[in-house]
């Protein structure tokens, strides 16, 4: 990309090291090792079934892997749990959407502020004071998410009564209400017509442009990861075939027989 | 809508300054009969807080827990034994320490809602309503070693002052009512709701978001029964003015699960709407037997056709408005106001007509 980048793209801030995990019999990642860089943008591809997935449930603590570690700033991480990650500033959506179905969008989003809300439920029934500055603040930030995502005119709606694009685009909103430094994307375009992907893809790249956020995404649409991702790492049956830039891929002998198939 | 006070929108306030003149003002001024207090204001007020309680672990954290009896139970001897023992703490101190005592009781049967979920977390909450019930009838300390089975509640004081009359008692139930819905108000729409209820609709991402299973479940469980444990106590010291276990049985613990989900999962007024239906359509279906059937229909019959309404209502309810009673008001509101207001627009339209 030719322009210039406010937040460079630094060391190694997410580490894979040898993650295999398998459901009883099933192996759905062998032996599996990379890493993602501060600030970038690092795709993860692969066929149907490759463990692309099961990858991010293992960086989040959703599935414990038997073997292999996951390491978060040069720091490796034991008893990886979702709430762990959280704290330390790692952030995620879900492929078949996880949104808080009866409530607005708005409340969603502010469940994302969770780990900046400080007062405890006692405070919170008094409404003390203290209280009702961080729910300010809290909703401030929330409403700046809004208004970024051009969500506003639905920002009351119970989210379970919002189309599919949109759930999605608020499930995003609610990652970013964290303020997380790394955020995980599964599949955040699938189902989605040109269009909205193509929001999509612009909202992604607007976050890790103006907060330096560093985005690991899925994603099946080989035109949109090409073109917005720094680096691409390429699962197939639970192991990595190819990893580097959008270009090296492409010219990968290994993954054009895998998942592009042979061109005619 | 913007909050002016507290959490509370300005249709909020206007909403509790209508209750609070109702319930303050014209109750006490245009109802005369005693019946009234001690059969259907005081026991409403009790259920509702109760339910309360009910709605914050099952409506609001959706955790399918039944045993709300029992936290009323250990509530109300709490109270019995405070006032009892510790006459220096007075009765509102004593009412505090009771639901905290309770609490404590609900963080102990809220700790398998960790480890089970849905309906076999219903039978493992069944646990503390018969083991409550069973440790007060067990060990004769509780009772203060008195053999009749019932004991008699101690007289209200509150700061030296007697309320004794069901007119006083009704007031120190609205008050502590009043208090505590504001409280749960308060809570249900700041962070803490938030957590309830991200932790009810989808507990994997409420974790991912950094909000701890274990210490917003165990906090719901508690906060419940600590509100069913203040309740269990006004219920046995204004309604009942008597303490025996079996008044707090299963069945009570089902009355309040139905007025919780009547009223509608996950309301606070739902639950002051669904204990009100519960208690007074009994009322409503004697009333009836008297004076429009004048006696014909026998009253074991009556209760019987009681039982099945209420079966046939939690069907239809669970099928057709899962929300209960609060959303049905909400929708007729909803649907009065757009008739007001396309009469409305219709009216100015013909009357732009006629200017024409």
């Amino acid at each position: 990309m030719a322009y210039e980048r406010k937040f460079k793209i630094g060391k190694p801030i997410l580490e894979v090291n040898n993650i295999s995990l398998s459901f009883g019999g099933v192996k759905a990642i062998t032996d599996t090792s990379f890493n993602v860089l501060e600030h970038e943008v690092r795709a993860i591809i692969g066929p149907n079934g490759a463990g692309k997935s099961s990858m991010l449930n293992c960086i989040n603590g959703i599935y414990k892997p038997q073997q292999g570690t996951v390491s978060f700033r040069g720091q490796q991480i034991e008893n990886i749990t979702p709430n762990i990650m959280a704290q330390m500033g790692l952030s995620r959506t879900f492929q078949n959407l996880a949104l808080f179905k009866r409530m607005s969008v708005l409340d969603n989003i502010l469940v994302g502020r969770k780990l900046h809300t400080k007062t405890n439920f006692l405070e919170v029934a008094l409404q003390l004071p203290k209280v009702k500055k961080e729910e300010k603040l809290n909703r401030e930030r929330s409403e700046e998410i809004i208004s970024f995502l051009e969500i506003e005119d639905i920002k009351d709606t119970p989210v379970g009564k919002l189309p599919y694009g949109l759930q999605k685009k608020v499930e995003l909103g609610r990652a970013l209400a964290t303020d997380s430094t790394i955020i995980l994307l599964d599949e955040p375009m699938a189902g989605m017509n040109v269009e909205e992907k193509r929001d999509m893809c612009r909202f992604i790249l607007k976050v890790n442009d103006e907060l330096g956020t560093t985005m690991v995404l899925i994603e099946h649409d080989m035109g949109v990861v090409m073109d917005i991702s720094d680096r691409v790492v390429v699962l197939d049956y639970g192991k990595v075939i190819g990893d580097g830039t959008p270009d090296e891929v492409r010219s990968n002998q290994k993954v054009i027989d895998a998942y592009l198939g042979v061109e005619h | 809508m913007k909050p002016v006070f507290m959490t509370y929108t300005k249709k909020d306030l206007i909403n509790l300054a209508v209750c609070m003149f109702l319930s303050v003002l014209i109750i006490p001024t245009f109802i005369t009969t005693e019946y009234w207090y001690t059969s259907i204001l005081i026991p409403w007020l009790c259920l509702a807080l109760a339910t309360i309680g009910q709605q914050i672990v099952m409506g609001y954290t959706g955790q399918l827990a039944l045993g709300a009896a029992g936290f009323m139970a250990a509530g109300a001897f709490a109270m019995f034994n405070l006032i009892l023992r510790v006459p220096d703490l007075g009765f509102v101190g004593s009412l505090i320490v009771s639901g905290l005592i309770a609490a404590a009781f609900g963080i102990l049967f809220g700790l398998p809602s960790l480890k089970v979920r849905g309906i076999y977390l219903m039978v493992a909450t069944l646990a503390s309503q018969f083991f409550i019930i069973w440790m007060i009838d067990k060990f004769g300390w509780f009772k203060n070693y008195d053999s009749s089975g019932i004991i008699t509640a101690q007289d209200i004081v509150i700061l030296g002052k007697p309320f004794t009359t069901p007119l006083a008692m009704y007031f120190v139930c609205l008050a502590v009512t009043t208090v505590l819905t504001l409280l749960a108000m308060n809570m249900a729409r700041g962070s803490t709701g938030r957590n309830w209820m991200a932790v009810r609709d989808m507990d994997i991402a409420a974790e991912s978001m950094g909000v701890s299973l274990l210490r917003t479940k165990v906090q719901a469980f508690a906060i419940s029964a600590f509100y069913c444990g203040v309740a269990g106590a006004l219920f046995a010291f204004c309604y009942l003015k008597s303490l025996e276990p079996v008044a707090f049985d299963i069945k009570l613990s089902f009355k309040i699960l139905f007025m919780c989900i009547l009223g509608g999962l996950g309301t606070i007024n739902g639950a002051f709407i669904g204990a009100a239906f519960i208690l007074l359509f009994p009322v409503l279906l004697n009333a009836i037997g008297n004076n429009v059937f004048h006696g014909a229909i026998d009253a074991t019959i009556i209760s019987s056709i009681e039982q099945v309404i209420f079966g046939g209502l939690m069907i239809i309810f669970m099928i057709y408005e899962p929300l209960g009673m609060a959303k049905l008001w909400e929708n007729l509101k909803v649907s009065l106001k757009s008739k007001l207001s396309s009469s409305g627009t219709k009216s100015l339209k013909s009357s732009a007509q006629k200017s024409e």
